[in-house]
């Protein structure tokens, strides 16, 4: 599949563009080099605490850890609630919760009034409700 | 199937989904995927729903056929929960959707969160049985008294119903986040890949999967790549590859080992490792990888280029298409924003001979391999009639700006098209821009 020309080129060419009349798109791996590390000194202008090379490990935990961390599951509750009054939501019909209920027993996420707004996607996908074209 | 010398003229068909200024945030589709004859179109998006598109049959046959999709069914496939362990959320989002190859009526798709994989079946009923002896039409109880005779229930004819139904749900194999499931072609396992490890299943089984990657360092501080996308070879069983963080991909033999820590092949391009930058390993990380339908290549997608990899050559890929060079300037504001750790996926067409993969403001480029063309197009609203031609979109980065061009400063990085889908057997993409869902296709 590789033409003699790419065999030949350095592994990082850029394929080159039909338009011959944007030649500064088409970049030498040295080149490119320089644009990033001149990016490299912008950043570290701005951000002076950015530790060298942590670049790696930071990246790779906060990756690793994605998702919302909560205190614990009351917590994640409550932020579910408040999210839910910001959203378009259909309002939803009260559930009773008995009186003797409090202090009684131990709350799940079903039985209390934000468990209930965990689940906003019960409302169809738009995608599915008719075509606009 | 091509015109003028394999360029394709593309046309806009459809789009799905509400014109919205502020999306929320479930309506955000996150996987697009045709089943292997291309009649079936689903999405998964962030609100944990799967909608499947059916190919209308009528439009199909006309002569030159239409690409046009109708909803065929909808289901709610996975929940938002909550991991009291950890006290950390578990996101509904759908990460990937991919479907079993048709072997009866019903119709089977994975669907996958971040923790947890479910096989669905979507069937259709169009008979009902009616005349049955003690309970009438309604399913209330007949009375006595008109009960003369035994009567043998009969299939009437009803209207079409899809229903889909989870048959199986793969859990708790996963520690860490789901990125890929991939099915393998001898039809009765399938793989599923988090940061850190990749199971094996078989799609009967629930309880009990096999490990065969694990690149969890015995000490965390030492951990330096992540595995980042991963599939199975199209033709070969025991073959698969997997995609790491630094850019490098690694082709496993499963008859090796049962454990594939050791790679096969280790596909990478060199670098010198004293002229790296602060975003050398950030950009160079792999976002998506998909085979060829042949086999014989593979496609790899990093932050600003497409890859073409030979499997039978480790050092350096084929083929490099710049997606958007002019954001190599930019890297600093992008790495500001998190634009930088967008993940796009890429996808070949049916023949092998094109390539496709979304970029910022709405934009996708089209890679035509056999001549090095490509083009850029956007996704947006303003086209409403179909068979409307797309024009091409051309980005400025010099002082010049010509009429039609759009400046870098000017583009929309919330626009970005991440999730792309190629019909397998004919030239229709369907490109997921945010909330809505465009279907295009080519006049050739």
């Amino acid at each position: 599949m590789a033409t003699e020309e790419e065999r030949t080129s350095t592994p990082c060419e850029t394929v080159r563009e039909e338009d011959e009349e944007h030649p500064e798109q088409i970049q030498p791996t040295q080149d490119k080099k320089q644009v990033e590390k001149q990016e490299e000194a912008k950043l570290k202008a701005k951000y002076p605490n950015l530790a060298k090379g942590s670049g790696g490990s930071a990246l790779l935990n906060k990756r690793l850890q994605k998702g919302g961390k909560y205190f614990d599951s009351g917590d994640y509750a409550m932020a579910k609630a408040q999210l839910s009054n910001k959203s378009k939501l259909p309002v939803q019909p009260e559930k009773i919760i008995k009186s003797e209920a409090v202090g009684q027993t131990i709350p799940t996420p079903e039985n209390i009034p934000a468990g209930r707004c965990r689940k906003p996607s019960l409302v169809t996908s738009k995608l599915a409700s008719g075509e606009l074209l | 199937m091509t015109g003028n010398g394999g360029e394709l003229t593309w046309c806009f068909s459809q789009v799905k989904g509400a014109i919205e200024d502020d999306v929320a945030d479930a309506d955000i589709i996150s996987c697009v995927e045709f089943n292997s004859d291309g009649d079936l179109l689903a999405t998964g998006d962030k609100g944990g729903r799967v909608v499947i598109f059916q190919r209308d049959v009528a439009s199909k046959n006309l002569v030159p056929s239409r690409a046009e999709y109708n909803v065929y069914s909808t289901f709610q496939s996975h929940e938002p929960e909550f991991d009291y362990l950890k006290s950390l959320e578990i996101e509904e989002k759908i990460n990937k959707i991919r479907w079993l190859r048709q072997t009866n009526r019903n119709h089977f798709l994975l669907s996958t969160n971040d923790k947890t994989i479910k096989l669905w079946k979507v069937a259709e009923r169009n008979k009902r049985p009616e005349g049955y002896n003690l309970k009438d039409e309604m399913g209330q109880f007949r009375s006595r008294s008109a009960i003369t005779s035994l009567r043998v229930p009969i299939f009437q004819p009803m209207e079409l119903m899809v229903e889909a139904s989870p048959k199986r749900v793969f859990a708790n194999a996963h520690t860490y986040h789901i990125n890929s499931i991939s099915v393998n072609s001898d039809l009765e396992t399938y793989l599923s890949a988090d940061d850190l490890r990749i199971n094996l299943w078989n799609l009967e089984i629930t309880d009990q999967s096999f490990n065969i990657v694990d690149i969890k360092p015995a000490n965390m501080e030492e951990l330096t790549e992540v595995i980042t996308a991963a599939e199975f070879h199209p033709k070969e069983c025991n073959m698969f590859v997997y995609s790491s963080s630094k850019g490098s991909i690694r082709l496993c033999d499963m008859r090796e080992q049962a454990l594939c820590d050791k790679h096969a092949k280790l596909f990478e391009e060199p670098e010198d490792p004293t002229n790296r930058s602060f975003f050398s390993e950030i950009i160079s990380s792999i976002s998506d990888v998909k085979f060829s339908h042949s086999g014989r290549y593979m496609i790899t997608r990093d932050y600003l280029s497409v890859k073409v990899w030979d499997l039978n050559m480790e050092n350096r890929p084929v083929e490099t298409y710049q997606v958007h060079e002019y954001l190599r300037n930019k890297l600093c504001s992008l790495y500001e924003n998190d634009c930088i750790f967008d993940k796009f996926e890429c996808s070949w067409s049916g023949d092998d001979k094109h390539i496709m993969t979304g970029s910022y403001n709405n934009f996708f480029r089209m890679f035509e391999r056999d001549n090095k063309r490509d083009n850029t197009f956007e996704a947006c609203r303003d086209i409403t009639k179909p068979r409307t031609q797309l024009k091409p979109r051309k980005v400025s980065t010099g002082g010049k700006r010509k009429k039609d061009e759009i400046s870098v400063d000017c583009l929309d990085f919330n626009k970005k098209i991440l999730h792309t889908a190629w019909h397998p057997l004919e030239n229709i993409v369907a490109i997921a821009a945010t909330n809505n869902l465009y279907v295009f296709s080519s006049k050739e």
